[in-house]
């Protein structure tokens, strides 16, 4: 296969970007998309160009790190998958691929395809856990969670946290990544007794580096994960009762 | 060469009550000292997340420095099918002895016993701590925890969240370790890398690191540093391993004192994607937990061109239940692997490539339906399919053995210091639970009881007499030495301006390495491997070419330096290969099999650990032995039939 790749380059977080245009011939359709790029970049180093920089690691999908945009889709044309899960045979012979770094306002480019996301890690600060020190857990099996309820958290714990669904949003809003944080947790019976205050201080964490969310849906389209949006519901619905349940506030002066 | 007292401080008294005496005996820091002492901890996987979060919640005053972005992007986030423990909830005979026997076995007698009981003892705490973190495993319908085989056992002890299991402990310990750094007891340095550890009058006192976004160069002195950076399987270049883990932390700890033990003890895992061609980055892992459900074949004749569905059963070879009927698929890694090489060795071989055996889930999709294969493996079926193309739910798939863990690593004692003092050594970066062989569902046992329950209730020991000292200031002339010689390296490596990239490099030493050093090895491909490495590296030195500068983010500079240790090390792995004249485990030398094809062990000249000590550069490594006791179990030929 031959393909174009248009890819941005910027060579700094203050730096001036602009795209760049590169073909690779002899494509294998078994390649994968971040192979492509491996290709381009030994390409680039042998004529003495810089390579282009872009964030990766594990290369199957689990560990959050690739985050492309390409021709203007977080992660590339097919579903439910990562960048480095996408292969060459998903496009035609000749295409012309346009690759963009997140874009996003609480991601600033570092340099190249990379961006800075320690936004996320901010909300996980604010709330994002169950308070349980090293040492101090009863036997596993004396906390019973009904099958459903585990399943169901699970779903919300797939997350990897790339950041596809801020990327993918016209607001830039972190409202799935969010949601699947609270919720993995707030399911759960281990997570009821912070459950309020975490749902409250998570969102208001949020809101601090993100946008509003609209309930556009990009967001669910763009999850290599899958992740449902029904979880913002259910984060939403926590969020407002928890207006109600601040136990704490019982019996306070104003 | 040094003396070395490779005292591994075991405790006196039974196997059984070894480490309950232990913690009696150590020194401890009292709770309202433990602000004075500041721990430096290097890796943000299972095991460095969790020694961080226990020692912040302790009260220690930690610094974290990894090279992700965030802690949660650690290489133990790919783990897939489970974590052991002995808990017994299945009713199956299993206990704290039988974890600990069989993981003794299946690391081929070449474990330290105090070690393993110790992790089979706190393997029942890490499951608890878990599930009280909010660790989603899988659950029963009447909401209890379920439980599933892994290779080497005939119990079913595995703890597992769908195929994710590493991704939801290593989330665990993130966001416990998150949780200590908002209360302001750690402090994280992001997309910073290790570059040395700081010697001073003999103790480690701080590490220099670089910036990777700035190039800055800068040191962190603290009382004690901790080194849980992980294996070293990327040194073959094609690994299941991430694309930037690698061995430079514990490579610059061992050039600066720390011995490193068994680093010939490699693993190659029997089930992972066979790579399809020259331009492949990386090999994908297929959890073992599918040889619970899957079997696998390869037709009995030679060059079968038909496709799997046309081979009638009559005409399929279920080898490993055909060698081994009483593990069948279950056998050891170790196991599984040489049988899958003998097969496609003897051109049986099945894919374009020849390459592979099938890994086939028919019969367990006959027989439970394929829902229930869904809900056990459908995100490894997903990634199976996004690489290859194929649809395992009616093509069998295709895999073949890959290197993807490091049994050897950093020689610790019982407290998992190193030699140097001050100086410890957490999860895959140390050698010394699981022999020359490690069990599926280990690994992540095995990172979280270190940095959960062992580090913070040994490195008290260190710390208490060191009350009242303030870590040395970072403007002492050991840390401007260190930072010289790094920046000096830094570099180096910039100013060579060659004609080939890092890569070339990665990708030559690797095959090196892999014909030489890999699934078999002899004395004659040592031999060649090591008059190849030393070559390759010269070149390397001569004609390497670093684009870009130092002071902005450069990949190819990070791996640069990583390719430049990795280039070291291997040098080390053949030495460490060629020296022991055995097989066992995962070492397999060609010179000493059974007549059947299994590895034979020497126990009479090779129990024990081989603790090699860094002379200088291309100086010959000194060999430095830790005898390995066995008083509670008795030594055998490991057999499966």
């Amino acid at each position: 296969m031959k393909i174009t790749l248009t890819v941005w380059r910027q060579s700094g977080p203050n730096a001036r970007g602009g795209f760049e245009t590169h073909h690779v011939d002899d494509v294998s359709p078994d390649m994968s998309f971040l192979e492509l790029f491996d290709i381009l970049n030994e390409a680039l180093i042998a004529d003495g160009k810089e390579p282009i920089a872009f964030d990766h690691d594990c290369r199957e999908g689990i560990c959050g790190s690739c985050s492309m945009m390409i021709n203007g889709r977080a992660h590339g044309p097919e579903r439910g998958t990562a960048t480095c899960q996408l292969h060459m045979r998903k496009f035609q012979d000749g295409a012309h691929i346009t690759v963009e770094p997140w874009r996003a306002a609480a991601f600033p480019i570092i340099k190249d395809l990379c961006v800075d996301r320690t936004a996320f890690d901010r909300i996980i600060e604010a709330g994002g856990y169950i308070s349980a020190p090293t040492g101090s857990a009863p036997d596993g099996n004396l906390i019973l969670v009904p099958k459903a309820v585990s399943d169901t958290a699970m779903d919300a714990a797939a997350c990897i946290g790339c950041g596809a669904c801020v990327a993918a949003c016209p607001n830039g809003a972190a409202q799935l990544f969010t949601a699947a944080k609270v919720q993995h947790l707030n399911l759960l019976p281990q997570g009821q007794p912070e459950r309020w205050e975490r749902v409250v201080n998570m969102v208001t964490e949020m809101e601090r580096w993100f946008g509003s969310c609209t309930l556009h849906g990009e967001c669910e389209v763009a999850c290599p994960k899958d992740i449902s949006i029904d979880f913002i519901a259910l984060m939403n619905r926590d969020f407002i009762k928890a207006q109600f349940k601040q136990r704490r506030l019982t019996g306070q002066h104003a | 060469m040094t003396e070395f007292n490779l005292d591994a401080h075991i405790p006196d008294g039974p196997l059984a009550e070894k480490w309950d005496h232990h913690k009696f005996s150590v020194k401890l820091v009292n709770p309202s000292n433990r602000r004075k002492f500041r721990v430096i901890v290097v890796g943000s996987g299972l095991a460095g997340a969790s020694a961080a979060a226990t020692l912040g919640e302790l009260g220690f005053e930690v610094t974290m420095i990894t090279f992700h972005d965030t802690p949660r992007r650690a290489h133990s986030i790919a783990a897939q099918g489970g974590i052991n423990a002995a808990k017994n909830y299945r009713n199956d005979g299993d206990s704290i002895y039988r974890l600990f026997y069989d993981t003794v076995k299946g690391g081929d007698f070449r474990s330290r016993e105090a070690n393993v009981h110790r992790l089979a003892q706190v393997s029942v705490n890490i499951i608890d701590q878990c599930v009280a973190q909010g660790v989603p495993f899988a659950r029963e319908y009447g909401g209890l925890l379920d439980n599933r085989s892994f290779g080497g056992a005939q119990v079913s002890r595995t703890f597992y969240a769908r195929g994710q299991t590493g991704q939801q402990l290593l989330l665990g310990a993130y966001q416990a370790l998150l949780r200590q750094i908002h209360l302001g007891t750690v402090t994280l340095y992001r997309r910073t890398e290790m570059l040395d550890v700081v010697i001073n009058d003999g103790r480690a006192v701080g590490v220099v690191t670089r910036d990777l976004i700035t190039g800055d160069v800068v040191s962190h002195a603290g009382h004690a540093v901790v080194l849980a950076t992980g294996g070293y399987g990327n040194v073959f270049y094609l690994s299941t391993n991430a694309k930037n883990s690698n061995a430079s932390a514990i490579w610059r700890a061992h050039r600066r004192g720390a011995l490193m033990a068994n680093p010939c003890f490699t693993q190659i895992h029997p089930t992972c994607i066979p790579a399809s061609d020259d331009f492949q980055s990386k090999l994908t892992l297929m959890s073992e937990s599918l040889r619970n459900d899957g079997r696998i074949w390869v037709p009995r004749e030679f060059g079968d061109q038909r496709s799997p569905d046309q081979i009638p059963e009559g005409e399929r070879d279920y080898f490993l239940e055909r060698r081994y009927p009483a593990f069948g698929n279950l056998v050891p890694r170790d196991v599984a692997s040489r049988a899958a090489k003998r097969e496609v060795d003897a051109e049986r071989g099945v894919g374009p490539l020849k390459n592979g055996v099938y890994l086939d889930l028919s019969e367990a999709i006959n027989r439970l339906g394929r829902d229930v294969i869904e809900e056990r493996y459908g995100n490894l079926i997903q990634m199976y399919e996004r690489i290859t193309g194929e649809d395992p739910y009616r093509v069998p798939m295709r895999i073949y053995p890959a290197v993807h863990y490091a049994m050897g690593g950093l020689w610790v004692d019982y407290n998992l210091q190193t030699t140097v003092p001050g100086l410890y050594a957490l999860g895959e970066a140390n050698f010394s639970d699981h022999g020359a062989n490690r069990l599926g569902a280990s690994a992540l046992m095995q990172g979280l009881a270190d940095g959960y329950f062992v580090l913070p209730a040994t490195i008290g020991d260190y710390l208490a007499p060191l009350l009242g000292t303030d870590p040395l200031p970072t403007n002492h002339q050991a840390f401007l030495d260190a930072e010289a010689e790094v920046s000096e390296r830094v570099g180096a490596l910039l100013g060579v301006n060659g004609s080939h990239s890092v890569d070339y490099f990665h990708r030559e030493l690797g095959k090196v390495l892999w014909e030489n050093c890999g699934m078999a090895r002899s004395r004659e491909t040592l031999e060649k491997a090591l008059t190849e490495i030393p070559t390759l590296r010269d070149e390397f030195h001569k004609d390497v070419r670093v684009l870009g500068d130092g002071e902005s983010l450069n990949q190819s500079l990070e791996k640069a330096g990583r390719v430049e240790d990795f280039l070291e090390f291997g040098e080390l792995l053949c030495r460490d290969a060629l020296h022991r004249e055995e097989s066992c485990g995962g070492h397999f030398r060609l010179e000493h099999q059974t007549e059947d094809g299994e590895a034979l062990r020497d126990d009479e000249h090779f129990a024990y650990a081989a603790a090699w000590e860094y002379t200088g550069d291309n100086a010959r490594p000194a060999l430095h032995k830790e005898p390995l006791e066995f008083e509670s179990v008795h030594l055998a030929q490991r057999s499966y039939k």
